[in-house]
C-alpha cells in the first residue's frame, strides 16, 4: 500500500539524476588519466571533478536510494502509511538542498579535497556545510523508520516485524552511528579551521574519526541491495525465501560489526598502534560472516525457485532459472561481482596482504566493483522492480534492461580487473596525470586504456537505464497491485525477541566501539603534538 | 512477540551473542597487544607491559642522543604551502622602502641585468626564506650575509611581500617558444631525479620553490653547480642538492638557457 507516491519517486529521481551526472564526470576521469588524452588540462580539474563525482557517489545518490526504498518498504512491508511524511519531505529538502550547498565550492575549485576530506588538506567550508546537511537529512530518515516500526509492534505485538522493515530499521541504525564519526571529524576537526577560527588541524584524529564512518558507509549502501536479496529475489522469480531467521542474523551482524572496524583503512597510518590495527583486523574478518550466509541463502532461494519452475540434477537446476527476468539477471551479475570484490577485500584488510596494494589503483578497483559493481546494479534492480508501483504504469523495454545490466556488469569487468592489475603493478591512486612516457610506467598503458573503455561503457549503461526509467514515465497507465515481497519457505510463526528488536545489537554496537576505538581516540584527543598546520586548498597562489 | 526478557543471561540470544563477542574481542586483544609484539624480537620489550603500551600506540621518546649534528647551521625556515600567500598592502609599502637598498644589485623593479636573482613577482615565501637562511648562516654570500644579518623578522617579511607584489618582467632573452628540455619534463627516473617543472611553476608549484623564469643563466647554473659541490645546502632534507649531484654539465646548462627564456 504505497500513499506516499510522489515522496518515494522524488527520491529516486534525484538519486538517478545526480548519479548521471556524477557517472559522466567519472568516464571524462578515466579518459584525461588515461593514454588516450594528450596531456593538456589542468590537473586541479581532475581533482574537483573526484570531489564532485566521489561526493556525489558516496554521500547523496546511495543516501537518497536507501531513504526512497526505506519509505517504500515502510507502507509496503507494514502496510499503514507512514508516520512523519512532513518529516519525511524535510529530510529530502535538506538532502537536495546540501548537495547544492557542497556542490557549489567545488565546481568553484574552493573545495578539492575529495570526499574523504584527507585533512589537513582544508576547503571551503561550505563544502562541508553542505555534506552535514546531507547527513542531518539523512538522520531524518534514520529517526522514521524505528519510530514507524515500534508503532506497527504496538498495534501488532504478537507478530515478527516483516524481515524487509527489519533490515531497513537495521541499515537505519547502521547509519545513525556510522555518520557520527564524520561527524565529528567536520564540527570539532575540519570547520573550526575551514571556518578560520583555528589553523592547526589533528591530521590523525580527524582520520581516525573517519576511518568510523568510512568502512560502515559501505554497508550503508549495501543494505538496499541485501534487502534486495532477501525480499525482491525470491518473489520477482517465482520462488520462496529460504530462511527468514538467516536474514535477520545477517543484518544483524552487519549492525554489530560493520562499524567497529574502520582502522583497517588506517594500516599504513602512524597514529594508531599495530594491536588497535589487529583488532580491527579480527573483526573485520568477521563481517565476511554475513555476507557469506547471505549467498548460501539467496543461491538456496534461487533453487527452490528453479526446482519449482522443474529444474533438475545437482548443476541442472542452474539452467532452469528464469533468466530473461532482469531481477534475476542482476542478482545473479551482482553476486558474481560481490564473489571478486569480496576476495579483493579479504586482502585489503590483511595486514601484511594490504602493504603491497595500499594507497594503489586496486583499492580504487575493489570499491568501484564493490559498490559501482554488486550495489549499484541492485540499485537498478530496486528501480525497475518498484517502478511500476510508483508510477502506476508498467516498464515493458525488457530487452533494453537486459542490455543495461549486462552493460554495467561488463563495463565494470572491464574498469575494474585493468584497475586492480595496475594498483599490483604499484600505480598510485589520486593521481591527475601518469607520465606514460616513462619507461616504468609505460607497461601499465594498456591497462589503464582498457579501464577507461570500461568506463564509457557504464556511461553507456547508465543511459539506457535512464532511457528505460523514462520512457516507463511514459508508457500507458496500468495498475501494478499492491507491492509485495518474498514469502519465507517457513513463515516464522514465533521468533525470539532478539531477533525481533534492536536493543541488544546496539548495545553490542556502541559497547564493541568503545573497546575498539576507545583507546585511539583517547590518546590522539590527549596528544597535543599530533596537531598540524592546515593545508588550505584554493588558496591565492 | 515473546514475554522473554531480552537482557537477561537466561536468554540465550543475549549470552551467547555477548560471550561470543567478548570472547573474540578479548582473544584478539591478547593476541594483537601481547602476543604478536613479544614475537618480534628486534622490538626489545622488557615486559608484558611493555608489550601493550607498544601495540597500543603509546608514544615513546626515541633516542636522539647518537644523532649525528652537521658541523654547519641548517635552514631553520618550516615552509607550508599557504605560507605568506595573503596580501597586506601595510606590509608592501614597508617592504618597498627597505628594497631601496636592495635596487643595486636586485633593479629598483626587482629586475637586473647583473646576474643577481630577479625578484619582481617572486613567490614571497621563497625570498622570505632565502633572507632567513642569509641571516641564520645556512646559505652563505659575501654581498647578501651583511645585507641580512640586520634584518628584523618583520623587515625580511616585508621585502618578500613587495618583491611578490612587483609584476614579473621577462628577460631580454625571452623565447617562449623554445622546447622544454626532458629534465624539465620528465625529469630522469633512472637517475632519480624528477622534473623540474614538477616544483618550479610549469607542472606544479610547490612550497619553497622558486619561480625560475627570466631568472639568469649564469645565477641558475652557478647555483645548481653550487648545489651538487656542496657549497650551497640551505634546501631543506637536501632536495635541490641530490637533484643537482645527479645532474650532468650540458642538463645544468640546458636548464638554465630553458628558464632565462621563459616568461
Amino acid at each position: 500500500m504505497l500513499t506516499n507516491k510522489r515522496l518515494i519517486i522524488s527520491h529516486f529521481w534525484l538519486a538517478f539524476i545526480v548519479f548521471g551526472a556524477a557517472l559522466v564526470l567519472g568516464a571524462w576521469q578515466m579518459f584525461v588519466r588515461s593514454p588516450l588524452n594528450v596531456w593538456h588540462f589542468n590537473p586541479e580539474f581532475y581533482y574537483r571533478s573526484v570531489t564532485a563525482h566521489g561526493s556525489v557517489m558516496g554521500y547523496v545518490f546511495p543516501t537518497l536510494i536507501a531513504m526512497g526504498f526505506g519509505y517504500a518498504i515502510t507502507e509496503s512491508a507494514l502496510e499503514k502509511p507512514l508516520i512523519g511524511r512532513r518529516w519525511a519531505w524535510a529530510g529530502f529538502f535538506l538532502v537536495a538542498a546540501g548537495a547544492v550547498v557542497a556542490m557549489i565550492p567545488v565546481s568553484l575549485g574552493l573545495a578539492s579535497v575529495l570526499y574523504t576530506f584527507y585533512p589537513p588538506m582544508v576547503g571551503n567550508p561550505f563544502y562541508y556545510i553542505g555534506v552535514v546537511m546531507v547527513v542531518v537529512g539523512s538522520w531524518i530518515w534514520v529517526v522514521l523508520m524505528p519510530v514507524n516500526m515500534a508503532a506497527w509492534k504496538r498495534e501488532n505485538p504478537d507478530k515478527p516485524v516483516p524481515l524487509a522493515m527489519f533490515a531497513n530499521v537495521a541499515g537505519a541504525y547502521l547509519w545513525g552511528w556510522t555518520a557520527v564519526g564524520a561527524a565529528l571529524e567536520i564540527i570539532f576537526q575540519i570547520l573550526p579551521v575551514a571556518l578560520g577560527l583555528r589553523s592547526t588541524i589533528d591530521a590523525g584524529l580527524a582520520r581516525v574519526f573517519f576511518s568510523w564512518t568510512l568502512h560502515a558507509i559501505v554497508y550503508f549502501w549495501l543494505i538496499p541491495t541485501y534487502i534486495a536479496y532477501y525480499t525482491i529475489f525470491p518473489r520477482a522469480i517465482g520462488g520462496r525465501l529460504y530462511s527468514d531467521a538467516m536474514g535477520r542474523i545477517a543484518f544483524i551482524l552487519f549492525v554489530v560489526v560493520a562499524m567497529p572496524i574502520g582502522v583497517h583503512h588506517l594500516f599504513a597510518d602512524p597514529q594508531v598502534g599495530a594491536g588497535f590495527k589487529y583488532i580491527h583486523s579480527v573483526f573485520t574478518g568477521l563481517v565476511a560472516l554475513p555476507t557469506l550466509l547471505t549467498v548460501f541463502t539467496i543461491c538456496a532461494s534461487a533453487e527452490i525457485a528453479s526446482r519449482l519452475r522443474g529444474g533438475r540434477g545437482a548443476f541442472g537446476w542452474v539452467g532452469a532459472l528464469p533468466w530473461k527476468n532482469p531481477i534475476m539477471l542482476a542478482t545473479a551479475l551482482s553476486l558474481v561481482m560481490l564473489g571478486f570484490g569480496g576476495a579483493g577485500g579479504l586482502i585489503n584488510m590483511s595486514y601484511q596482504l594490504d602493504a603491497s596494494v595500499h594507497n594503489t589503483q586496486w583499492i580504487t578497483g575493489h570499491f568501484h566493483l564493490i559498490f559501482g559493481g554488486a550495489i549499484v546494479i541492485m540499485y537498478f534492480a530496486i528501480a525497475y522492480d518498484l517502478w511500476p508501483h510508483l508510477t502506476g504504469r508498467a516498464l515493458e523495454s525488457f530487452g533494453m534492461m537486459r542490455a543495461q545490466l549486462w552493460l554495467w556488469f561488463i563495463g565494470m569487468m572491464v574498469t575494474t580487473f585493468p584497475w586492480h592489475y595496475v594498483g599490483i603493478l604499484g600505480m598510485p591512486r589520486r593521481m591527475a596525470f601518469y607520465d606514460y612516457a616513462n619507461p616504468a610506467i609505460s607497461p601499465q598503458a594498456f591497462s589503464v586504456v582498457m579501464s577507461a573503455i570500461g568506463g564509457f561503457i557504464l556511461l553507456v549503461s547508465g543511459i539506457l537505464f535512464l532511457t528505460v526509467l523514462i520512457r516507463g514515465q511514459r508508457s500507458a497507465a496500468s495498475e501494478a497491485g499492491a507491492y509485495r515481497f518474498a514469502v519465507p519457505l517457513h513463515m516464522p510463526a514465533r521468533i525470539p525477541v532478539a531477533l525481533n528488536s534492536f536493543g541488544l545489537w546496539l548495545a553490542l554496537m556502541v559497547g564493541l566501539t568503545v573497546v575498539n576505538y576507545g583507546y585511539p581516540i583517547a590518546q590522539l584527543m590527549v596528544l597535543k603534538e599530533t596537531n598540524v598546520p592546515a593545508v588550505y586548498v584554493g588558496a591565492s597562489r | 512477540m515473546s514475554e522473554q526478557p531480552l537482557f537477561s543471561l537466561r536468554n540465550p540470544w543475549f549470552s551467547a551473542s555477548v560471550g561470543v563477542t567478548a570472547a573474540i574481542a578479548v582473544l584478539a586483544a591478547l593476541a594483537g597487544l601481547i602476543w604478536l609484539p613479544l614475537a618480534q624480537a628486534d622490538l626489545k620489550l622488557s615486559s608484558i607491559w611493555d608489550a601493550i603500551c607498544s601495540a597500543a600506540g603509546v608514544p615513546r621518546a626515541s633516542q636522539q642522543g647518537d644523532a649525528i649534528q652537521p658541523d654547519f647551521k641548517t635552514s631553520i625556515v618550516v615552509m607550508t604551502s599557504e605560507m605568506l600567500t595573503r596580501h597586506d598592502q601595510v606590509s608592501i609599502g614597508r617592504g618597498a622602502t627597505l628594497a631601496q637598498r636592495c635596487a643595486i644589485c636586485h633593479g629598483p623593479q626587482g629586475v637586473s641585468d647583473a646576474n643577481s636573482p630577479n625578484l619582481a613577482g617572486q613567490f614571497a615565501a621563497v625570498t622570505y626564506k632565502q633572507l632567513v637562511d642569509f641571516k641564520t648562516g645556512a646559505r652563505v654570500n659575501v654581498v647578501m650575509s651583511p645585507f641580512a644579518a640586520n634584518l628584523s623578522t618583520q623587515d625580511m617579511l616585508d621585502i618578500a611581500a613587495y618583491y611578490a607584489y612587483l609584476p614579473r618582467v621577462p628577460s631580454d632573452k625571452l623565447d617562449p617558444a623554445m622546447p622544454a628540455p626532458a629534465i624539465v619534463t620528465i625529469g630522469a627516473p633512472m637517475r632519480n631525479i624528477p622534473p623540474c617543472g614538477s616544483c618550479h611553476g610549469d607542472i606544479d608549484n610547490k612550497a619553497g620553490s622558486a619561480w625560475l623564469g627570466g631568472q639568469s643563466a649564469v645565477y641558475i647554473k652557478a647555483q645548481l653547480h653550487a648545489f651538487a659541490a656542496g657549497t650551497r645546502r640551505n634546501d631543506i632534507s637536501q632536495q635541490m642538492r641530490n637533484i643537482a649531484r645527479q645532474m650532468t654539465a650540458e642538463e645544468i646548462d640546458q636548464v638554465a638557457r630553458y628558464y632565462e627564456a621563459q616568461p
